[in-house]
């Protein structure tokens, strides 16, 4: 039984999360740094360039980098405060072992030789897969790639996956199907081109607040705006269309829209017959998506739904961009073909101005999921299901390909496994699983049965409370390596500073344990570059090819977009010019769609649709922005939005106490009463942990192709909680 | 260089609110304001900054003629040994921009990042603003590059205000945008 060795209170007083406000020494100590390192925000997928400010290896503040051309020296809350996470009172500096009263400082030799010892242990009793690995999306690619290499090679487990299947993993499987490829298919400086932008599914102002200044310098040019959101984000306030879709009913929406496009004939005949297949099944499937069935379904008035179509055909170029929105459903990848459907339609990809991507959302949600730290994917985008890649990727890593484990558990049929007893020990690196997934009760019960679970992180976060072993490792800025962005840009992220204390670089650790395993000689490395000068060769020929990337070359561009296949090839801002797809024959290809309910509908006993996302000032778990004083004042705990109507009905004023209750689980949070949202619909940002966490409440059903939990939609009832009762 | 602001853009992010307390001059306390028009009807929030009057009614008001404006026009916050923490300017001033700051005793105020763009740099605010709400560059650019017109006279009853700093106004249509998102789903039906 693994249940935390101290109360919740007295982890809080040791761990944290404490709030720093100042840079080291105070605002009033002598800070002129030493050194300006350029690199990029640890946050979201956008990886904006910034200049860290160092003084006695300390980071002391940040200066804008006006030359990085993503962001032209913009940044958001978060970015500006990120500096706050080093030197941070709670940053682990030791190894740290569980005792019968809590955690005690250790050595990495005691502490690593507990991991090794319990790994094999694990291993003889149970078999290779009762021990399973669980990766992060904002590690860098060099980490990605060696966490996949780790799992296979030195601990020979099919068990492993990464926190990309709560994020965008529904969009990368459409985009697979469709395209042939996992790319956004436009660089961002492509918006500014546009004559209209259609955003789908993404608060782009809050969750990527950088790209809003795309959006407008597409409008300044002449371009409209259509968003698509069950709220009025800070962004949706300004379009020039706005449908407030009921959440769970995207693809009715697209078939609606596209079910006008083709009744009119606004397609592109020529591009369907050169560059697609399949366009006839889709034409057959949005038949009966008139603008009156596609209303009562989307909830999105049948006049709107016309004038939306109205304004595609209009542009002669379009970009549709969409994010977690749409995706995060248990038809997440059927929300995301309705899309790509559009978009084939009517040509509109693959052209200046003219395109189609999802905004991943982790710092490396791109090239996160492309290295092989998925379950089912090996390095270079390749499957590991294939026998041809299952050799290329056998020969890479000098082992037999027999020995090569195949297809493992998704994220959280991993946890569910753990729950039934059928995995017996997790190493974790940068995931906490305990706010991210979720069901909390369910992700709760299956950590307190792990036999031995392991956790690197900087700081002891949420999940890592219930490990064994607690291994320190490092913050973004103190270490080298490589991040691809969501438009497929690989940057270079630079050590600004070494770890603290006794805290080592993520890849050391792992590189650590693999040679503990006695796999020295499949471990060789020195330094970063090492994994990525493998990793560039892993990928050649692969779908994901970034053969001819170096360091050197991606510093001196100001990142490369992959692919890149060889020393001379300046990299690919942008995918299938004149119409040229990934796949074999080099069409893109349609999927007819048809619309199904959430797995979890309304009814009379949960009437009410909740839905979930994020808040500006945090990211994700918050294991890092929780800690960061500024940014939590900003926004301190999670509100649940109601529409005034829906308040009305019990009695809800802002500030009232709420409890909003689903089949799995409660949650009783402070109401915020606001015409910004469907009067059908609740949303609660999901970043807080415990008595906080949205995720007590949403529905763990999984998309079946991509396994993505269907976050974004549940069935809840509300109760207004009486003061003092 | 100027500096221009358009409320309409600010997405609330307070991205400018946090760069500018990591200001030398000021370290850890910001002069930004930054609040929600009405959060229950609408996400729309608008920055403050000051609006450095050509004529600052923050100055005209200060019993200790504390507040100075500099060759450029950049109106200061309160000179220290000067001010006497009466806040006359801070009841005074037409756009509510400066702040009494007791622990200083001092009234402190934009001073449109002095430190840097004496140094050529545009102001920290203007730098990281990731929707283009506060903008800084030449009148020449943003009526280049953006519909929205610049304007820098404001009447408040009898006073009129010429202001450094311009205001963005769009087309006033605009405003007439209805912010219940209930209104958007009417006519559906079932």
């Amino acid at each position: 039984m693994a249940i935390p060795p101290l109360s919740e209170q007295e982890l809080i007083q040791q761990y944290g999360p404490h709030l720093n406000y100042e840079p080291p020494g105070g605002w009033l100590a002598e800070h002129e740094p030493d050194r300006l390192v350029k690199t990029h925000c640890c946050f979201c997928g956008v990886q904006c360039g910034i200049q860290l400010k160092v003084h006695n290896d300390k980071v002391v503040g940040f200066e804008p980098w006006e030359d990085f051309p993503v962001n032209q020296g913009k940044l958001c809350p978060k970015g500006v405060k990120r500096y706050l996470q080093n030197n941070h009172p709670d940053r682990l500096l030791h190894p740290l072992i569980r005792t019968g009263s809590g955690f005690r400082e250790a050595d990495w030799e005691a502490a690593l030789s507990l991991v090794v010892e319990n790994i094999q242990r694990i291993q003889e009793q149970y078999g290779k897969d009762a021990f399973a690995v669980l990766s992060g999306a904002s590690v860098t690619n060099e980490k990605a790639y060696l966490m996949g290499k780790f799992a296979r090679v030195a601990l020979q487990t099919a068990n492993i996956d990464y926190n990309g299947r709560l994020c965008m993993v529904s969009a990368g499987a459409a985009n697979k199907m469709a395209f042939g490829i996992d790319r956004a298919a436009n660089p961002w400086s492509d918006i500014p081109l546009t004559q209209l932008v259609l955003v789908t599914g993404s608060n782009v102002g809050e969750c990527f607040p950088i790209l809003t200044d795309y959006l407008w310098r597409a409008r300044d040019n002449g371009a409209k705006l259509i968003a698509i959101d069950p709220r009025m984000t800070p962004v949706a306030r300004t379009a020039d269309l706005f449908l407030p879709v009921r959440p769970g009913r995207d693809s009715a929406l697209m078939n609606g829209i596209l079910h006008i496009l083709i009744e009119h004939d606004w397609v592109d005949h020529d591009f369907i017959n050169a560059h697609t297949k399949g366009f006839e099944s889709v034409q057959a499937a949005v038949a009966e998506y008139t603008p009156q069935r596609t209303a009562e379904i989307s909830g999105v008035p049948a006049a709107s739904i016309v004038r939306a179509a109205e304004m595609w055909a209009e542009a002669e170029k379009s970009m549709l961009l969409h994010a977690r929105g749409i995706e995060h459903h248990t038809k997440g990848v059927e929300n995301v073909l309705s899309c790509i459907n559009l978009v084939l339609a009517t040509g509109r990809i693959g052209k200046p101005g003219c395109g189609y991507g999802t905004i991943t959302g982790q710092g490396n949600g791109q090239g996160g999921r492309e290295h092989g730290q998925r379950c089912n994917q090996l390095p270079g985008g390749r499957d590991i299901e294939n026998p041809q890649h299952r050799a290329e990727i056998a020969r890479i890593w000098k082992i037999d390909e027999s020995d090569l484990p195949h297809i493992g558990l998704t994220a959280v049929e991993l946890m569910d496994a753990v729950d039934t007893g059928q995995i017996k020990g997790l190493l974790s690196l940068s995931f906490n699983p305990l706010v991210s997934l979720p069901d909390t009760k369910l992700t709760r019960s299956a950590l307190e049965k792990l036999e031995f679970y392991a956790a690197i992180d900087p700081f002891m976060s949420e999940t890592a409370r219930y490990a064994d072993v607690v291994l320190a490792g490092s913050l973004q800025e103190e270490d080298e390596g490589t991040v691809t962005n969501g438009e497929g840009r690989v940057v270079r992220i630079r050590q600004a500073v070494p770890p603290p204390g006794n805290a080592r670089v993520d890849w050391e650790i792992i590189v650590d344990i693999a040679h503990r395993l006695g796999k020295e000689l499949l471990f060789p490395y020195a330094e970063p570059e090492d994994l990525f000068r493998e990793l560039c060769r892993a990928s050649a020929g692969g779908p994901v090819d970034y053969a001819g990337l170096n360091y050197a070359k991606i510093e001196q561009h100001n990142g490369i977009f992959w692919p890149c296949p060889s020393r001379e090839h300046p990299g690919t801002p942008r995918l299938f010019e004149d119409g040229a797809f990934a796949h074999s024959d080099g069409k893109a290809q349609f999927h007819a769609v048809t619309y199904r309910p959430p797995d979890e509908d309304v009814d009379a006993a949960y009437p009410i649709i909740m839905t979930s996302g994020r808040v500006v000032s945090q990211y994700l778990s918050g294991t890092q922005t929780r800690r960061i004083g500024p940014l939590v004042d900003q926004y301190p705990g999670p509100q649940i939005e109601v529409h005034p109507r829906l308040a009305e009905q019990y009695d809800i004023q802002s500030g009232d106490m709420v409890c909003v209750e689903s089949r799995r689980s409660s949650v009783t949070l402070p109401a915020l009463v606001v015409r910004t949202i469907r009067p059908d619909t609740i949303f609660i940002p999901y970043h807080w942990p415990g008595e906080q966490a949205a995720n007590r409440v949403t529905n763990r059903a999984l998309d079946p192709i991509s396994k993505i939990p269907e976050f974004k939609v549940c069935a809840v009832r509300l109760r207004k909680v009486e003061a003092g009762v | 260089m100027e500096f221009f602001i358009d409320p309409s853009r600010c997405i609330g992010c307070q991205a400018c609110v946090h760069a500018c307390a990591e200001c030398e001059s000021h370290r850890g306390v910001s002069m930004i304001h930054l609040d929600y028009v009405d959060r229950a009807s609408s996400p729309q929030t608008t920055p403050t900054v000051c609006m450095h009057c050509e004529d600052p009614t923050c100055a005209r008001v200060c019993p200790a003629d504390a507040i100075k404006q500099t060759a450029e026009g950049v109106v200061q916050s309160a000179l220290q040994p000067r001010c006497i923490g009466c806040s006359n300017c801070v009841l005074a001033c037409p756009f509510g921009v400066p702040r009494y700051l007791g622990e200083m005793d001092q009234m402190m105020k934009c001073d449109m990042c002095y430190d840097r763009t004496s140094a050529d740099l545009k102001p920290m605010c203007a730098t990281v603003c990731p929707s283009g709400a506060l903008f800084f560059g030449t009148k020449e650019e943003i009526e280049q590059k953006r519909q929205e017109k610049p304007i820098n006279r404001f009447t408040f009853g009898r006073q009129v205000v010429t202001t450094k700093v311009h205001l963005m106004v769009g087309d006033p249509a605009s405003d007439e945008m209805e912010f219940d998102v209930a209104s958007f789903c009417e006519g559906v039906g079932s």
